[in-house]
């Protein structure tokens, strides 16, 4: 019956249909959002109901679910395009606001925003944002989104899915961030359970912070809705904010609270484990740690003297322009390089040096095993081991010199995949670059080099804003339709991290 | 249970496999490729170390852990795994070894070595190959309950008198269960399983599993193939297992006759094996073989160190005239293969050892496992508790509440026979050996 075809792919989708069931249980979250603030409760009414259907019909396709690497792929995959597509129908159905309708040109937007959601992007097409444009429930819907999507849809369904518990590892691998998984447990869902324990453990500490900052007076702007709003969405490195001004809109005490757990969000959920089994050195002793707070600590400094010497921050002299260069100059290098995306500031008044450095950091991205994007540190990390080898090979053609990671040494085939996963990721943006200019072009929308290449690295790396047109207090709307469609593409492939996506797309795939 | 499996071959990934459902598994292995591979094929912990390392045992959480289970394919390592668990913790622990001198020493002390079980596949090989070559026509043979009661599976040749019978015309002997009938397809591996009745016709092809006594089983393992008698046995090879399967045959009366190519190794089986003769030659030498009527031979075993040697000097031998075939096969993937091609019984070590390291492994008190075709089923004797379902119930009851696929084979009071009726009250303390399929293993098990 399947023919050719080479993969169930109807265990694939009954799984995915598995997920989506599973998806009603958040969305009643802006459901009662809504009846508490009196507002409109159809779009999530329909939205549950739409994704209980979509997810029942699915599962129907097959009752087990035997899963091998192939349909771990397509599941994974066709999990996080479900996902999006009817987290989508809130943005289309929502009463409130000024971009909500079911015309045409709103359907490529409602999905940009939910898959910027899910992707933990941040990257927005909202032209208005704010409670006085929007119903809360609408936003909360867009802070959950990044939430559920940080840690990972499919790593939350390995937790509680008793039936994933063998080919778990699998999907968890095409899933999370990195190369390769690392189970904590014998037990799959055990190590599921571990990360989104702490994962909701380090959300609950910050929204608690936040609002106890507003409780003594130091967070003036920091409701409890603003607080849990928050909390959703940095510890996904998501960066979403029902806030016009992101975080500019709080006060400083508020962003340096934000600035740690940006980092944690940045780092190897599996380190916390380590700590928490008593053994805080654990995050210490790893490697790859180590350099991420390194590379952090050296851009940030760059950043902050450019900042303090140069006319980004108007006005600003003295001890108090020192705290302020050095806030702003912290604040959003965390937020770039773990891919978060809030600001702090408008760095689109910044001077071009500086706006240089963050693009640059767009690129680096969290730690293996964390909630950010990009191309990752470990990876940086064992490409530059291995230049160093190349180097010390030329003079030494004889040495035999493994390439080694926190003592270990890697196998080739590791050091392989990481040269190659690069490659692809920087082809792929400069491929996407080329295809945005064309297509900005097409429709004689003026997109200065800066802008188009900071949008491309904005959403294929899953940080948010860009600089220029789609700067960190602007969005993605004026884009053609076909544009954003290009985004949603890179978001998806992004937080996947390019192979369980491009794989689909191969014939040896589903053929051979 | 928390259980460590230090070795991620075939033994070992088998043995995890069976143990992931019920209980936490962690497995060390040196090759990081297999430890991937493990990674993603079983919800257990898969570490890359050296298992006889302290700080390996360490890192897979040895103090938090009930179980050591050492089955690399190098003994020492094994023994010495063992050995250095239990200087941190006092884990039980298992080691599987081929080498019979580690098993003398064992005997000698048990416990010595830091090994509570030890496991000799070599040994218990030749004990399966001793015991079929006992009965003609079975392809695989245990025992159960001391000895008193034999699980043997047969498979019916065309011309065999039971083939064209009904079970009931076939059952002449009262100290016998036919538990199960495997029906093989064109392959040759187990399609369906059929729990027999009165009026269910056996057909050539098929595999009759039957429990019973010593005795009634010898007795229908005659009535299967009433011409086949083994006295005349040729072990080709005298590695490890083709000394022990002499030693073995010795003991009960047979006079073997081994092939061994290596001048010394022959040397050495003759000083030891003074009821046997010894011939040193090839055994793939046709001449020579003639020249020792093969055509006489009853059953010709091999037991060379490669697969491929085992199958071709087997089958050579049945070519020039010899009854039957066993051959030794180390790759499981080899098993069907050589069934299929003309080896009567393939015997593999590694299959019989992950069959006895699985039953100690069992918590629910299961005395003895056997593996029935490729994991289908599992014959099991277990001990009667109080809370079990047997308690002081007549069978018929008992039957009822168990589930389909579930065959109570023989009973066992003080070690004397007790023949299953469907009157016949189970007491506490009674061994009871019962087929149960792999499909509804846990839920019988939960209810034993």
């Amino acid at each position: 019956m399947t023919g050719y075809v080479r993969v169930d792919w109807r265990a694939s989708l009954a799984l995915t249909g598995r997920v989506l069931l599973y998806l009603a249980v958040p969305l009643s979250i802006p459901l009662v959002t809504a009846f508490i603030y009196g507002e409109g409760w159809i779009p999530f009414l329909v939205t549950i109901a739409v994704t209980a259907v979509a997810g029942f019909a699915l599962t129907q396709l097959d009752e087990e679910h035997d899963l091998g690497a192939r349909e771990g792929f397509l599941m994974v995959a066709a999990t996080w395009l479900a996902v999006a597509l009817v987290g989508a129908i809130p943005y289309l159905l929502a009463e409130h606001g000024t971009a909500s309708t079911l015309t045409w040109p709103h359907v490529p937007n409602a999905l940009f925003e939910s898959m910027s959601g899910f992707t933990t992007t941040g990257a927005t097409v909202m032209g208005q944002i704010g409670v006085e444009h929007h119903s809360h429930a609408l936003l909360l819907w867009r802070q959950l989104t990044q939430w559920l999507g940080g840690m990972g849809i499919v790593v939350l369904a390995v937790a509680i899915l008793p039936e994933l518990s063998v080919g778990g590892a699998q999907l968890m691998d095409a899933e999370a961030p990195g190369p390769g998984i690392e189970k904590l447990t014998p037990r799959i869902a055990e190590t599921a359970r571990v990360l989104w324990i702490a994962y909701f453990a380090f959300t609950v500490a910050e929204m608690a912070l936040l609002y106890g900052l507003h409780l003594v007076g130091f967070a003036p702007g920091m409701t409890l809705f603003n607080a849990i709003s928050h909390g959703l969405t940095t510890l996904p490195t998501g960066g979403f904010s029902p806030e016009a001004y992101s975080i500019e809109a709080f006060s400083a005490a508020v962003q340096w609270v934000i600035i740690p757990f940006m980092v944690v969000a940045g780092t190897n959920f599996a380190l916390f484990w380590g700590v928490i089994r008593g053994d805080p050195l654990a995050l210490v002793r790893d490697e790859e740690f180590r350099f991420y707070t390194g590379v952090i600590a050296t851009l940030t400094a760059v950043v902050t003297v450019v900042l303090f010497v140069g006319p980004s921050l108007p006005g600003s002299a003295g001890l108090a322009g020192a705290e302020e260069s050095l806030r702003h100059g912290l604040f959003q290098t965390v937020s770039i390089v773990t891919t978060t995306g809030y600001a702090s500031i408008d760095f689109n008044d910044w001077t071009s040096t500086a706006q240089y450095l963050l693009l640059f950091g767009m690129f680096l991205g969290g730690s293996a095993g964390s909630t950010g994007g990009a191309i990752k540190m470990v990876r940086w990390l064992v490409i530059a081991k291995s230049i160093k080898r190349e180097l010390f090979t030329t003079v030494h053609p004889e040495a035999v010199k493994p390439v080694r990671l926190g003592g270990r040494a890697l196998d080739e085939s590791a050091v392989r995949g990481i040269h190659s996963f690069t490659l692809l990721y920087i082809a792929l943006f400069f491929l996407g670059v080329v295809v945005l200019m064309l297509d900005a072009g097409r429709v004689g929308m003026g997109l200065p080099v800066l802008d188009g290449l900071s949008a491309v690295a904005a959403t294929i790396g899953n940080v948010g804003p860009g600089f220029g047109v789609v700067g960190p207090m602007e969005n993605y709307e004026l884009f053609p339709w076909s544009s954003k469609l290009l985004m949603v593409f890179l978001m998806w492939i992004g937080r996947l991290e390019i192979f369980p996506v491009l794989v689909l797309l191969t014939r040896a795939y589903w053929r051979s | 249970m928390r259980v460590i499996v230090v070795g991620a071959g075939e033994v070992g990934s088998s043995i995890a496999a069976s143990l992931a459902d019920e209980h936490e598994v962690v497995v060390v292995d040196v090759d990081g490729d297999l430890v991937e591979a493990l990674t993603y094929d079983l919800d257990v912990l898969a570490i890359e170390g050296d298992g006889a390392a302290i700080e390996t045992l360490r890192e897979a959480g040895l103090e938090a852990s009930d179980l050591l289970i050492a089955v690399t394919d190098d003994d020492e390592t094994n023994i010495v795994s063992c050995g250095t668990a239990k200087t941190l913790t006092d884990v039980t622990t298992i080691a599987r070894v081929r080498n019979t001198k580690f098993l003398d020493t064992w005997n000698n002390a048990e416990g010595a070595l830091g090994v509570d079980v030890m496991v000799g596949t070599n040994l218990l090989t030749a004990r399966k190959i001793a015991s079929m070559i006992g009965l003609p026509a079975a392809r695989d043979v245990d025992t159960f309950a001391d000895g008193t009661i034999q699980m043997a599976e047969f498979e019916l040749a065309a011309d065999s008198p039971v083939a064209g019978q009904t079970v009931a015309e076939a059952d002449r002997f009262e100290d016998l269960t036919f538990a199960a009938i495997l029906c093989p397809d064109e392959d040759g591996t187990c399609e369906e399983i059929v729990i027999p009745r009165g009026d269910t016709t056996l057909s050539a092809g098929d595999e009759v599993v039957v429990i019973g006594t010593d005795e009634a089983v010898t007795a229908f393992s005659h009535a299967v193939a009433p011409d086949d008698d083994y006295h005349d046995v040729l072990i080709v090879g005298g590695s490890s297992i083709g000394y022990q399967t002499a030693k073995l045959l010795e003991e009960r009366g047979v006079r073997p006759r081994v092939i061994e190519r290596d001048p010394e190794r022959a040397q050495f089986l003759a000083d030891s094996l003074p009821g046997t003769t010894v011939l040193e030659a090839d055994a793939t030498d046709r001449d020579f073989l003639e020249r020792e009527n093969i055509d006489a031979v009853d059953v010709v075993v091999t037991t060379l160190e490669s697969d491929e040697r085992n199958l071709l000097a087997g089958l050579l031998a049945k070519r020039l005239g010899a009854d039957r075939a066993i051959a030794v096969v180390e790759d499981r993937s080899y098993v069907d293969l050589f069934e299929t091609v003309g080896i009567d019984v393939a015997v593999q070590p590694r299959e019989v050892a992950a069959e006895e390291i699985t039953r100690f492994t069992r918590e629910q008190h299961a005395e003895n496992v056997a593996i029935i075709g490729s994991d289908r089923a599992e014959v099991i004797e277990v001990e009667i508790e109080d809370e079990s379902i047997f308690d002081g119930r007549p069978i018929r009851e008992v039957a009822a509440d168990l589930p389909d696929g579930v065959v109570v084979g023989a009973i066992t009071r003080d070690g004397e026979f007790v023949r299953p009726r469907g009157d016949t009250i189970v007491e506490p303390g009674d061994h009871v050996v019962v087929f149960v399929e792999a499909a509804v293993l846990d839920e019988t098990l939960a209810k034993l």
